[in-house]
Formats: structure tokens, C-alpha cells, sequence
């Protein structure tokens, strides 16, 4: 096999227009925020799935709740409704963070253009 | 009507469905052929995903394996769901506004490299192939038990089916197909699940018959199959890290192995390219888990029925009571009975169990060894068979019999019995063809177009498309009709090896910019050369689980932790990608709409 070699035509897709700077830091925001709900929705859900479903698994099977010992429940039915749960969040949040930041671009861009 | 009228009537019907769907969604481009167009509305591709991803194994299999593994079958439930978690938070987005056709085409544009591409396009074929196979064998387990043919027979008409509707319509084909047959399979295994959570608990949710008191009794279900299990020298049903195998350490690895092997798979990721937008991406994954949920949420219930179901059916019985569908499933195999002379049936774990299944076995040997048993009974000479039976690991009966007998133990109509098999039908189908068109792709696609011929012309692509996947289909029916005997070992390895080679390289390509060719390439070969050694050692070559008991199915989360560990150590020690690769990277992170997204056509006719 040859060694790896730089693919001829150019791999990026439509080059960003130039981003004034006020554009690049509303760009900044939209990220990290972007990474903000992404962190903790993990969070929850290796709580849910590696904590209560696994790790605390034994332990809280002393627990009943109707015929369900808890840390059973919790690996065959919790975790999969907390599972749909997270992602119908994520989904809500994200396209909410889509919406703001476009009328945040369109603000700045009209100001600019002003 | 019998049973077997009624499941020609209804697999004939749903087949005749499939067929009629591909014709009307056929294709002229390789746009439609490979992502649909681009076109299918989120709620649509939620359910094309949900059949793509739940196989013969999520239908068949699964509800087996946790009846026989109580609360450690879990990991199935947990690691088949949670990955979407992880594919719709860090990957589907980013891979839709990419906008591209594969998974190689990402891992090669990213990392810009051909061979970070080939390395793919390998893993890709290989999970592919290894996946397809145990399609097949669930088409052959279905055909023969309910229609009674010959199992090569079956995997032929199966296979004809998908060739046609494959090669017709491509992607867009399969996609609306695929959203026929989610119909088919979770009805198939909806109403069954109720119908017997109604018999036995009263409860028309089997979600909450599951944890409820048996009718008539003051015990809940699961309370009495801790006992029963127990009674019987199995661990308790409910019991956590009560196996040997199961300790908590491989309970951890298994789920995480098969979570991040989920988000890792090429034909799930490939179908979020094939929604509108970044927005419909998101949704489209919530849907997708949704319907996938509906099925994963009743299985364990099933499980927690037939377990209880089947113990009470058997145990005591003699050779006249036996139920009906123990003989028609004895004549499988999958199910077997060496009495010990006293003419009952006596199912437990310990050496006095009479219930075998026939396993890696040949059919041969177990003729063999009926007779010679038959002797050792009548005081004749021969042998008792179930101390060799128990030596080749085959007690008890096969998994894959808990989903499709079950409306037989609990006395279904006849036409539910045969609408479950329609619906096993519909989930090996899809899955085997959202399979082959990944397979299609990375051949005609990511090695053909992108590395041998990158002046093809579109009518030509589509050509070698069509012949990739026509050609592929003919190799999974040979793997069907000839399966290698080792099919179920080599499914750890599709997780194991989409955990640590694509995983770990998608993710650190969308969110670490730094990241260059040679650590990423480095970084996917430390993580499959350790998971191959070490399933390979362990499965085929009695290598021992050294690896503080974790098995080859839980491997792929050490193999994927030792991908991000080399990619990230080497990183700073080489070059940062060129500035285009860069801008790239950049633009996949933005919402879509304020720089236009990528257009497909324009990015590849250079």
C-alpha cells in the first residue's frame, strides 16, 4: 500500500465566507453551549445506564417497586425509557440553540450591513 | 385454515408488499441510489432505521437470550439502546451536515488520507459481511420451521426478494421498505406479547404484566422465577452478577462494548445522510429509538412469559402430554429431550437436565446418540448420551426458539403464529439489505469511484452499484446456505471491531481539530489489531479471558479505549490537518443555514 499521499481534489466542501469577529463569537457561543448540553445529557445518561443499570445494579434490587426488583428494573426498562428521553431533549434543545443563533446571525449581518 | 396456510397466505402478502414498494421508488441516480436522495422525512427514516437496525437477532434471538440470562441480559437490552444516545448526540448531526455518502467518505475527507480511507472501507465490507450472515440464518430458521421447506429454499427466495428490491430502488428501495416491514415486525411481535400478558397477569401492557402478580397467585412473576430458577440450580432470575460469567466488570464492558458498536455501525449511520437536514437528523434519531423502543421496552417481558411458560409446560411431563409445539420444534433440533429413564421430562442445571438443543453438533451425532441412549435405557449396552451432551456444551434449548414458539406455548390463533413469522422475515430482510447497500457503497463508492476511478461517469457509478450489491447479495445467500459454523462467535466480532476502529475516529475527527492523518490511522489499527487478537485468541484458539474476565464480546471497549489513548498521545507530536480539512471541520460544526450545506452534487463532480 502506498504511503498515505494528500487526496487531489480539495476535501472541503463550500469554504466558510470570511466571519467578522463579532459573527466568529457568536459562532464561539453557539459551540460551546452546543458542547454545555451535550456534556450533561451524558452525564445522565452514564448515570442512568453504567450506574443505576450496572454498577449500583445488586444494590438496588433490595428495593421493589410493584413486582420490579429496582436495579433489574432499571437494566431492562429504565435505562431504554431514559435512553428515548435523553435524545427527545436533545432534540428540542438543540433545534431551540439552532433557532436563537440564526437570529442572532441575522441581527449581527443586518447591523453590519447597516 | 392451519397454521401453515396462514403463513403462506401472510408471508406471501408481505413479500408481494415489498416488491410492489420498490417498483414505485426506483432510481436513476446515484444520489438516490446511496442516501435516498436525500429526501426521507425524519419520522419515515426513524422507522427505516428501527427496521435496519433491529435483525433476526433483535427479533429472534434476543428475548431468548435474556430468559435464559435473567438480569445480565440486560447488556443486550442497554447496549443495543444505548448507543443511540451516543449516535444521535455525537455523530448524526455532524455526519448530515458533512453530507456526504459513507462512513469511509468521512474517515477519508477527515483524515485525508486514502489509506485512513481503505482501513474503512475494509472494517465496513467486513462488519457487513459478518452481520448478513446471521440475517440469513434467521430467514433459514423461520423457512424451515414454518413453512416447512428446505432451508437452502428459503434463503434463495429471501435472497431474490431483497436482489430485486436492492438493486431497483437502492437506498431510496430500501429505506420505504424498510418502513413497510417496521409495520410488520413490530406488530408481529406486539400483539403475541400482549396476548399472553393478558393470559397470565391480567395486564393488557407487557411492560407492567412483567411485574405483576400472576393471575390467581399472590406472587409476583418475577418473584416466582427467582424461585423457580433457583429451584432448578439456575441463579435467580433477577440477580445481578450472580453468574460466574457475568461479573460486574464484564456486565460493564459487554454493554459498553455493544453501545458504542451501535454508534459505530455503518449502515445505522449511513441512513442519517439520507434526511433533509440537521434538524431532521435530530429528530430522525429520536424517532428512531422511539420505534426501536417499543420492541426493546416488550422483550424483556416476553422473555420473563416464556421462561415461566416453558418450565411449566415441560417440567413432569411424559412423552404423551407433551404440548404440540415441543414436537414441531424437536423436529428443528433446536429443542431435545434425553430422558433418564423414568419417562418424565426433567428441565434444571444441574446433572440430572434432559433438555438439550443440537448446537455446533451435526445432526448425525445426535442420531447417533439417541440410539446409543436408547440402549443405555433399555439396559442394552450404549451409553448415556447426556454426559457427552453436557461435555459439548449444548444443554438446554436453543434461544432462538423463545420468540417464535411462545404464541405456541400460550395457544395463539393460528393466524397471530403465522404473522410472527412473517414478522422475523421482515426483520432479517431489512437489516440484510440496509447491510448490502453499505457493502454496495463502500465497493462501487468509496474504493471504486474515490480510488480507482475518479472520472466515472454517473450512469457508470450507478452501473457498478447495482452490480456490487447484486453481486453481494449472491455471496450472503452462499453464506446463507453453506454458514460458516462459527456465525454467532464472529457477531462479537462486528461490534468489537465498529467499537474500536470507527467509533473513536468519527468522534475525535468531529470534535478534537487537531487530530492529523497519521494518529488517527495509527490509532484505528492499535484499537482492531488488540480487539482481533484477542476475540480471535479467545474463541477459536482457547486463549483464556486474560484480560481480568472480560469476554470477546465486551473486548471492543478496551479495544476502543486503547484507540482514543493512541490517537490522543500521538497527536501532539504530529502535524495539524492542512487548513481546508480544517475549515471542514469547522463547517460541520455550524448549524446549517448560515453557510450553505454541502452540496452534495457540486462537492464530488470535481
Amino acid at each position: 500500500m502506498p504511503p498515505s499521499q494528500p487526496r487531489n481534489p480539495s476535501p472541503a466542501p463550500t469554504p466558510a465566507p470570511p466571519a467578522s469577529p463579532a459573527v466568529a463569537a457568536a459562532l464561539r457561543r453557539y459551540w460551546h453551549q452546543n458542547l454545555r448540553i451535550m456534556a450533561i445529557l451524558l452525564t445522565v445518561w452514564a448515570l442512568v445506564s453504567i450506574g443505576c443499570s450496572i454498577l449500583l445494579a445488586d444494590w438496588l434490587n433490595q428495593f421493589h417497586v410493584g413486582g420490579f426488583p429496582l436495579g433489574f428494573w432499571f437494566a431492562q426498562q429504565g435505562s431504554i425509557l431514559m435512553f428515548v428521553l435523553l435524545i427527545l431533549i436533545y432534540a428540542i434543545l438543540l433545534n431551540a440553540l439552532d433557532r436563537k443563533h440564526h437570529r442572532e446571525i441575522e441581527q449581527l449581518s443586518a447591523n453590519e450591513n447597516r | 385454515m392451519g397454521v401453515q396456510a396462514w403463513t403462506y397466505l401472510i408471508v406471501g402478502i408481505s413479500f408481494g408488499l415489498y416488491l410492489f414498494i420498490a417498483w414505485i421508488s426506483r432510481v436513476r441516480d446515484t444520489r438516490g441510489f446511496y442516501v435516498a436522495g436525500g429526501g426521507v422525512p425524519a419520522i419515515a427514516n426513524g422507522m427505516a432505521t428501527g427496521a435496519d437496525w433491529m435483525s433476526a437477532a433483535s427479533f429472534i434471538s434476543m428475548a431468548g437470550l435474556i430468559s435464559s440470562m435473567g438480569y445480565a441480559g440486560g447488556v443486550y437490552l442497554m447496549g443495543w439502546t444505548g448507543g443511540f444516545v451516543l449516535l444521535a448526540l455525537l455523530l448524526a448531526p455532524y455526519l448530515r451536515k458533512f453530507g456526504k455518502f459513507t462512513v469511509p467518505d468521512f474517515i477519508g475527507d477527515r483524515y485525508d488520507s486514502n489509506v485512513a480511507r481503505l482501513v474503512a472501507v475494509v472494517c465496513a465490507v467486513f462488519i457487513s459481511f459478518v452481520y448478513v450472515a446471521g440475517q440469513m440464518r434467521g430467514v433459514g430458521v423461520v423457512f424451515s420451521r414454518f413453512l416447512e421447506v428446505d432451508i437452502n429454499i428459503g434463503v434463495v427466495i429471501g435472497m431474490a426478494i431483497v436482489f430485486v428490491y436492492a438493486t431497483l430502488g437502492g437506498m431510496k428501495g430500501i429505506t420505504w421498505t424498510q418502513v413497510a416491514q417496521y409495520w410488520v415486525l413490530i406488530t408481529a411481535f406486539l400483539v403475541p406479547a400482549i396476548a399472553i400478558s393478558i393470559n397470565l397477569t391480567g395486564s393488557a401492557m407487557p411492560q407492567i404484566g412483567m411485574g405483576s402478580n400472576l393471575r390467581g397467585d399472590a406472587m409476583p412473576l418475577l418473584a416466582k422465577l427467582d424461585q423457580i430458577n433457583t429451584d432448578l440450580g439456575f441463579t435467580a432470575y433477577t440477580a445481578a452478577f450472580a453468574d460466574a460469567k457475568w461479573t460486574r466488570l464484564n456486565v460493564l464492558c459487554t454493554a459498553l462494548a455493544l453501545m458504542v458498536g451501535t454508534a459505530g455501525l455503518p449502515h445505522v449511520i449511513v441512513r442519517f445522510y439520507t434526511v433533509k437536514s440537521v434538524r431532521a437528523a435530530r429528530w430522525s434519531a429520536f424517532w428512531a429509538l422511539f420505534f426501536i423502543a417499543l420492541l426493546y421496552l416488550t422483550a424483556p417481558a416476553t422473555a420473563a412469559f416464556a421462561r415461566y411458560y416453558m418450565i411449566n409446560s415441560l417440567q413432569g411431563q411424559t412423552r404423551a402430554d407433551l404440548p404440540t409445539w415441543f414436537n414441531n420444534w424437536e423436529k428443528t433440533g433446536l429443542i431435545l429431550w434425553f430422558d433418564d429413564g423414568d419417562g418424565k421430562i426433567r428441565y434444571s442445571n444441574r446433572t440430572d437436565n434432559e433438555i438439550f438443543r443440537t448446537g455446533a453438533l451435526t445432526s448425525g451425532t445426535i442420531r447417533e446418540y439417541a440410539v446409543e441412549h436408547q440402549k443405555w435405557i433399555d439396559g442394552t449396552g450404549g451409553y448415556d448420551a447426556r454426559e457427552r451432551l453436557r461435555t459439548a456444551g449444548v444443554s438446554g434449548p436453543d434461544n432462538d426458539i423463545i420468540v417464535l414458539a411462545t404464541p405456541e406455548m400460550a395457544r395463539l390463533a393460528d393466524w397471530i403464529i403465522a404473522f410472527v413469522a412473517a414478522g422475523g422475515l421482515a426483520a432479517a430482510l431489512s437489516t440484510a439489505s440496509g447491510l448490502l447497500l453499505v457493502i454496495s457503497s463502500s465497493v462501487a463508492h468509496d474504493l471504486y469511484y474515490r480510488v480507482l476511478d475518479p472520472n466515472a461517469t454517473e450512469a457508470r457509478r450507478l452501473l457498478v452499484g447495482r452490480s456490487v450489491i447484486g453481486l453481494a447479495v449472491v455471496v450472503a445467500g452462499i453464506l446463507g446456505i453453506y454458514p460458516p459454523g462459527f456465525v454467532g462467535e464472529v457477531v462479537a466480532f462486528a461490534f468489537g471491531l465498529a467499537a474500536s476502529s470507527f467509533f473513536p475516529a468519527i468522534v475525535l475527527g468531529i470534535f478534537w481539530k487537531r487530530v492529523g492523518t497519521v494518529p488517527a490511522i495509527v490509532g484505528m489499527l492499535a484499537g482492531l489489531s488488540f480487539t482481533t487478537f484477542y476475540i480471535i485468541g479467545n474463541r477459536f484458539f482457547d486463549m483464556p479471558a486474560w484480560f481480568f474476565g472480560v469476554t470477546a464480546q465486551g473486548i471492543g471497549t478496551i479495544g476502543m479505549l486503547l484507540n482514543f489513548a493512541a490517537t490522543m498521545l500521538l497527536t501532539p507530536l504530529f502535524p495539524a490537518p492542512r487548513a481546508e480539512v480544517q475549515a471542514m471541520v469547522d463547517t460541520i460544526r455550524e448549524p446549517e443555514g448560515f453557510t450553505p450545506a454541502v452540496q452534495i452534487e457540486t462537492a464530488l463532480a470535481h
